[in-house]
Parts: structure tokens; sequence; C-alpha cells
């Protein structure tokens, strides 16, 4: 998407207030007042205080890696902020690949002119959620870019977790007749994104579903075992593309119910007005699941008692050979539902 | 006087019922059956055939009956000439294109909006005219040209944008007027030769602003039967019952099966705000050629905001890309699957053809309901 303009005015502070300038990245007497003012408060603790170049950190036998960069804009959208959204974003990767998140670095380039009011609001939501997930971010850097050279406020968060055992989650163990749940509402995070940029409102506010999956995926694991085959969180290219990679890398077909597809009405107006299709609109805080059929109804018990914003539906089932997702209409009629192709744009009419 | 209208979740869900709608399609398969051979219609409007498909009423309906695509999506329509005026323009130095997304990746002879872009120029993607006035507000040093592309559906709130740029005196607000009407287009097409085609489905939008009396011409001149409907499954089903019904009657009249919104004089508010700020004249259409009357263009009265008057005429361009037949799709000669590109060379990733890109085209909505490719007809 390109720059909108129209939020340069609450990105860019007014001329008298407090921003962010160059001198806050020489690596000097400037960054570290920026270190020491805004973020030790927010998201420090004693590995970050000791100031050092590394931390030592250690976690179980088997260590996991992931890295997720955020660009979001606007940073503020309804339901969270770009800060908020790189922990859980971070957090999710390694949760649904059965790890328990344990430390994360963060890294912040910050455009020339950045709100102060911005970045400390930013930066506290990030301090609230890891705290709130016991995760903690135990390396950071900033780096600060002229003026016209950054969207005002990019972060990424390095994320580290652990399991403990074995796990084998994997679309290799994906069989016949297996059953698709989601855990929630799809599209929530990508309409209200694309809301806040066109300026638009509608009668039901949609808020991005932007949550953790950690504690909701250790849960899960810990209940159904062997029975749980695979997760994804369905981000960029929405449920539709996770479908069809997973129908990639099963060679099966994914038979779907159009009609027990969980979409709220909010999200269901926003979308027709805008001719986008939730089905390929970013989930922050949901998880698709592929289960073993008969630990279906246990896999929807776990979740409806895990607290967290989770409304789980059964949606379809895993097919014979043939590797394409297969939609079946309320009509009964079927049609294909392929990954994400391009940016999803609004139609002309 | 008027009735208190539904809740619209509650009319949508009317609308998409399963029962109802699996009732009138084996109503409609009866009916048929009764005709003795498959109709063949033409959805002219663009959200229809994503309509067909997405509702899944395309596959259930394949062999039954033909459905045809027509010359209803603005972006397909609009020929390379016209995309490389607006590239053109996008070189045009302190200028500002917006455009709605789905122009972006429209190819012209040479580059794409979005390839320009991606080149240094400035190009940006509005949801609305008026977000091009406010542009235009905050870039005061910068000519904003908003590229109007669109049938009747758009050309009110492109008016509705020039009249704020009007009463704000922004001076630096143009438009490049690339808008069409059907009515002119659908009497070409006819009048162009005999496709075999039994009926027509009207756009229902288009319908709602200038209203199904505007339609009625259908009826006499080349005389064949057309329902205009609306987009839910219930919607077109009832629409392709009412056709069929007038078909096997041999009755050419225009119906209204979209009586919720569509009125038989259209939206007079909106029309009155049109004919302000715009006029009609002779439009090229890509797969029809000129058509006489079928393009909304500046007053001469508004021609200060004519970009057309911000540059010199592009150079000559090369024509329409080689083997790509978005002409015959939008005129319903072909299916997207006839055409020797389709799913191969020609692929929503890399588009050969402006049917492929826009979420309205034709070959793109074939493609991605899969009708033509993965087995599914």
């Amino acid at each position: 998407m390109p720059p909108i303009t129209c939020t340069d005015r609450e990105l860019m502070a007014l001329s008298d207030g407090r921003i962010v300038d160059l001198a806050c990245g020489d690596g000097g007497l400037a960054t570290r007042e920026l270190i020491e003012d805004v973020f030790l408060p927010r998201i420090g603790n004693e590995k970050l205080r000791s100031g050092g170049d590394s931390s030592l950190v250690s976690a179980g036998e088997k260590i996991w890696m992931t890295t997720d960069s955020f660009v979001v804009s606007p940073p503020q959208f309804p339901g969270g902020d770009i800060g908020k959204l790189s922990i859980y974003g971070t957090v999710n990767d390694l949760a649904v690949a059965g790890a328990r998140p344990l430390h994360l670095s963060a890294g912040f380039v910050l455009e020339e002119g950045l709100s102060l009011d911005l970045l400390e609001a930013v930066v506290q939501s990030m301090g609230e959620a890891a705290r709130e997930l016991g995760v903690e971010i135990v390396a950071a850097d900033t780096k600060v870019v002229e003026r016209g050279f950054g969207g005002g406020i990019y972060i990424n968060t390095t994320g580290v977790g652990a399991t403990m055992g074995a796990i084998r989650l994997g679309t290799d163990r994906i069989r016949a007749g297996d059953a698709l749940i989601l855990t929630g509402p799809v599209g929530d995070h990508g309409v209200a994104i694309m809301a806040t940029r066109a300026g638009l409102s509608f009668d039901t506010r949609v808020r991005s579903d932007c949550a953790p999956l950690w504690p909701l995926t250790g849960r899960l694991l810990e209940g159904l075992g062997d029975g749980l085959r695979f997760m994804r969180d369905p981000t960029r290219g929405g449920i539709a593309t996770a479908l069809d990679e997973v129908a990639r890398g099963t060679g099966r077909d994914l038979l779907l119910e159009e009609m027990a597809l969980p979409v709220r009405t909010g999200v269901r107006a926003a979308t027709e007005m805008l001719g986008l299709d939730p089905l390929y609109l970013a989930c922050e805080g949901q998880a698709l699941l592929v289960v073993e059929e008969s630990m279906s109804a246990r896999a929807l018990e776990i979740i409806a008692s895990t607290e967290g914003p989770w409304e789980p539906a059964v949606v379809g089932s895993v097919g014979e050979e043939g590797g394409a997702v297969r939609l079946r209409t309320p009509l009964g009629g079927t049609r294909r539902l392929g990954p994400l192709r391009g940016d999803p744009l609004p139609r002309i009419c | 006087m008027t009735q208190p209208m539904k809740p619209l979740a509650e009319t949508l869900r009317d609308f998409r019922d399963p029962i109802l709608g699996r009732r009138l399609l084996s109503q409609l398969m009866r009916k048929i059956e009764a005709f003795g051979r498959p109709p063949r219609f033409m959805e002219v409007c663009g959200t229809h055939t994503h309509a067909f498909g997405r509702s899944g009423l395309r596959q259930l309906l394949s062999g039954h009956l033909e459905l045809r695509s027509g010359p209803g999506c603005p972006v397909c329509v609009t020929p390379t000439v016209d995309i490389d005026r607006a590239i053109h323009l996008a070189h045009t130095p302190d200028t500002m294109i917006c455009t709605y997304g789905d122009m972006m990746r429209v190819p012209g002879s040479a580059s794409t909006l979005a390839g320009e872009r991606g080149r240094g120029a400035d190009v940006r993607v509005v949801y609305s005219a008026s977000q091009a006035v406010a542009l235009a507000r905050s870039h005061g040093d910068a000519s904003v040209v908003f590229i109007g592309v669109g049938f009747e559906t758009t050309a009110p709130a492109l008016a509705l944008a020039l009249e704020e740029a009007e009463e704000s005196g922004l001076r630096n607000f143009y438009v490049l007027s690339l808008q069409k009407t059907v009515p002119p287009a659908l009497g070409a097409l006819l009048r162009g030769g005999d496709m075999g085609l039994d009926g027509l489905v009207l756009p229902g939008h288009v319908s709602t602003v200038i209203g199904r009396e505007s339609f009625d011409f259908l009826g006499r001149e080349p005389g064949i039967p057309a329902v205009i409907a609306g987009f839910e499954p219930v919607d077109l089903l009832a629409a392709l019952l009412r056709l069929t019904d007038m078909v096997i009657d041999d009755e050419n009249r225009v119906v209204n099966a979209y009586s919720r919104v569509v009125g038989e004089r259209g939206n007079p508010a909106a029309n009155a705000i049109v004919n302000r700020f715009l006029a009609p004249g002779d439009a090229a259409w890509r797969g029809l050629g000129t058509v006489e009357g079928s393009g909304m263009y500046l007053r001469e009265d508004k021609a200060s905001r004519d970009a057309n008057n911000l540059v010199a005429d592009p150079p000559a361009h090369e024509g329409e890309p080689p083997d790509c037949r978005c002409g015959d799709v939008l005129t319903g000669r072909i299916r997207p699957g006839d055409c020797a590109l389709f799913g191969s060379a020609c692929t929503p990733e890399s588009p050969v053809g402006p049917c492929m890109v826009s979420s309205e085209g034709a070959c793109a909505a074939h493609y991605l309901y899969g009708s033509g490719v993965d087995g599914i007809e």
C-alpha cells in the first residue's frame, strides 16, 4: 500500500511537539537519553538495564527461533498498535510451532520527526504485552533515519522459544478425514487496518483481533497429543492462503464449508463495501488447526475453556489426493479457493 | 409513506437463504429442460460475473445454461491508449496521480501505474474521489490528478468531488475522465453481430442510478429479453428465472428483478450533479471500438480541471497486447477459458490483459473460482 498522507499529521508531531530527531540515533548522549527515558521504563528488565552488548539466556532442550518485521500503517488502529502487534506476531509464530515463547529482541527504525508521544504509547503497549505473557525483551536497538526515508516507525522482533520433549507437528502428519478448525472469526485485523486507512466507520466498529496464541496452543498440545497434526496463524494472505499452503504441503484436497466459516457481521459488511474477501485478510490472533477427526470435539472444548477472544468452529475436513482447497457454497456449488494474488485492492464499483 | 426498511443484515440473510436458493435452482433447471436447449445469456456487469463464480452458481448451471461475460468491468473496457495517457501524466513533474486500486496493475503498452510508482512517480491508491480532493488540499504545490474510471455508478461521486474542489477554490485538482455509460455500449454490442444471445442480465447498480426505463430500447431495436438483477444468490436465480420465462414466451422486454433498490427513472439527484460537471462524448472501448456518446467528459466550462490540458498527447502506442483476447471476452464472443493465454501466459500474478487484473474482470473471476482450470467447468 502507498503511504496514506491523511495519517501524516497523526504520525508526525506538530512543530512544537516533542519529536524523535536525528541525534536520537547518533549513538551518543541523545541516544542514551532516548533509551533511558522512553525504552527502559517501558520494556526494561535486568538484562536490558545491564546495558551489555549481548544477553545470556537459557531455554529448554530444544530452542526455536523466529523473526518478523512490522511496518503497519497506521501505527495505531482499533484494537491495537504496532507495538502490541510486534510482540504477538512473533510470539504467535513460536506458539503455532508448539514452542513456549521465552525471550524477544526488539529493533526499532524510527523516522526523524516521529512524535515522542506516539513512540511512548507504542513502547508502553509492547511492555504490557510482553509482561502479560511472561516474555522478556532481552536485547534492543534503535536507529533513526532522515525524515522522508522511513514510515514513521518500523519494529523488528526476534523470538526464542523452547519445547520440552518431542513436538511432532507438520503437514506430513495430516491424514484424509482430519478436521479443520478455526479458533475464531477471520478478517478482523485486515478490516480494522483498511477501515482506519480509508477513514471508514461502520455501524459495528471492527477491532483488530491482535491477541497472543500462547498459552492456547500449549494447552492444545497437552490436551490433544498426537491428535493435533498442524497449526498455522493466518496472517498476511488470510485463511485462504494458509489453507492453500496446507493443501500444497499435504498434496491433499481440503474441503471447506462456506457456511461454517466464522466472519463477523461488521467485517462482512466492510469487505463487501470495499470489494474484498475476508478469507484473504490478515488475522493477528487466530489459528487454523488440523486435528484428528475423533479429537475435534475435545479441541473445541479446550479452546472454549481457554481465556481469549475465541469462538472456535469446525470449518471443513481433509480430503483425498489433489492439493487444492475447495469451498462448498450454501447453494451446494463448489469453487476453488486459491492463495492471495497481489495486495488486496479495493474495487471501483 | 414508505415501509420501514429491514436491517441490512436481515435482508442479506433472506437473499442468501440456501433453502430458497436451492428451490429456485431446481425450478430453473426444470424450466430450462422444458425449453429444450441451454439458453445463452450475457451477464453485462463484472460484479455479476464475480457473483456467479463466488456463489458456485456458474458451476451448478454448467451444461444447463451458458453465461457469457459482457463489457461491464470498467477497468477492462478502458483501452491501452487511455492507460498510456494516465502513465504519461504520471511522468509529468510535480504531478500526483490518484486512482482506484484496480487501475494500478493494468498493462499499458510499456508499463503500468504500479510500475511507474516503483520508478518514482507519485501514484496513490485512493478509496474515493473525495480522498483525492483531500490530497490536493494537503499538497498545494502538486497538480493532483484523479483518474475517473467507471460507469454510471462512479460518475456521481466524481461530480461531487469536482463540486467540493470548486467550492473550496482548489486550483490544483484535475480529473482525467475515462467514465463510460452502459446503454450505448449495449446498443453497439447488439448491433455488432449475432452472438446467439437469448437474453441479457443487466447491471443492478448502474440501473439504480439511471433507472429501468433507460434500458427500454433493448426491447425495441434489436429486441432481446433483459432483466435487471441484484447480486445475492437468490437475486441471481430469481433474475434467471424471469429471463428464461421471457425467452420461452418470446417476450422482448426489460424487467426489473432488483426492485428493492432500482426504480423506473433512477436517482434524479445523482444525475443532476453528474450533468452539472460532465457531458457525454464519444469513447473508445476495448473490444467495441469507438461508441458514440458513451463517454462522460468534463463540460466545456470545467475545462480548467481537465487533466488532458495538462500535457500533450502521449506518444502513439503499439495497440493491444498481441494474442490477448480481452476484447472478445468483453463482448461475449468467447469465454475466458477459450483464450490461448488463459491460465498459462496470463494469470493474476502476471496478467497480459486487463480482464485478468481487475477483481471485476471476467478472466480473473473464472481463474479465481476455478472455472476452466482444475477440471471445474
